[in-house]
């Protein structure tokens, strides 16, 4: 399989990802490790919050989308890391038992003034439930290689 | 965690450090961000990074970890002051999240936290919404990792 350079990262849908089901033990495992507030891991408590049940975390959902971006492409991805996330929504609760599919986009792909050997390509991340209930939006830079031949010019 | 009212802009507070070990990275990185400079040093040292690094989302779980224990930790002092303790609402998200320094093996990350912004909430007035920035500095004074936080806090004087 060739590795995806900067070149194959053109503004508009880049693709669709998923389903990625996720399951009420890593809900409670994740909240368990890194978010522990009883809307993430007691289910009478997130009944009476404002999430009216039990949910993931927010960072929970960040690290799978993670994993479905490196699954979907960046596993094959000539990719740097990234300089950040410009910005997340967390628009709807994740629920156990979800089927998430992420849709993937660029928004946005130039070349790097301060390493011009390399691009950065803005993508647009969201995550649906199998209901079709956006559940969050992220839009996120990364930094990837230009082709070899791109690179001497 | 108090009260929106007692929340003033510019507050300041440091909540926690945490120390990132290979072992942690590895392990975060098997699950959730599996690429090669986040699974072996040889590979960290070859990349961008210059050593074996942690995920960037592991940095920002870290931080959300230390946030809720530093939280409940605030809860307990106002229950034990017979003071009646603010419950946080679910947040709607963030901005600016900047991975600025690579975090490596070994690395002391101490957090802090600033707020920036207050206001109430339209739709739900028992509530107000604050922006919070907070900021992850390492054991060499150089700041790696901040994002904007935004939080739902409960108003004391509910709906008046």
């Amino acid at each position: 399989m060739t590795t995806l350079t900067f070149e194959d990262f053109k503004p508009g849908h880049f693709g669709t990802f998923g389903p990625r089901h996720v399951t009420r033990e890593e809900i409670l495992a994740f909240a368990a490790e890194f978010d522990p507030q009883p809307m993430h891991l007691d289910e009478m408590a997130a009944n009476a919050s404002m999430l009216k049940g039990l949910s993931g975390s927010g960072w929970h959902l960040g690290s799978i989308m993670m994993r479905m971006l490196f699954d979907g492409f960046i596993g094959r991805t000539a990719s740097l890391g990234s300089p950040g996330v410009n910005e997340m929504r967390w628009l709807a609760p994740l629920r156990p038992g979800d089927d998430l599919t992420l849709d993937v986009g660029v928004a946005e792909a130039r070349i790097s003034r301060s390493r011009p050997e390399t691009g950065i390509v803005t993508f647009k991340g969201t995550i649906r439930n199998a209901a079709g209930v956006v559940l969050c939006e992220m839009e996120s830079p990364i930094i990837v290689s230009r082709r070899a031949e791109a690179g001497a010019e | 965690m108090g009260f929106f009212e007692d929340i003033e802009i510019g507050a300041q507070r440091e909540f926690g450090s945490f120390t990132f070990t290979a072992e942690d990275i590895k392990k975060f990185a098997t699950q959730f961000d599996p690429q090669r400079f986040h699974l072996d040093e040889d590979e960290g040292r070859k990349s961008l990074f210059g050593g074996l690094a942690a995920s960037g989302w592991h940095v920002a779980a870290v931080c959300m970890k230390l946030l809720v224990a530093d939280g409940k930790r605030l809860a307990a002092e106002a229950a034990a002051r017979g003071e009646t303790v603010a419950v946080w609402g679910p947040s709607p998200g963030f901005r600016e999240l900047r991975w600025i320094k690579p975090v490596l093996a070994g690395d002391t990350i101490r957090f802090s936290s600033r707020v920036e912004t207050k206001r109430t909430s339209e739709k739900r007035p028992e509530w107000g919404i604050l922006q919070i920035r907070n900021t992850g500095i390492n054991q060499r004074g150089e700041v790696a990792y901040s994002f904007l936080a935004t939080a739902f806090v409960p108003r004391l004087s509910a709906g008046s």
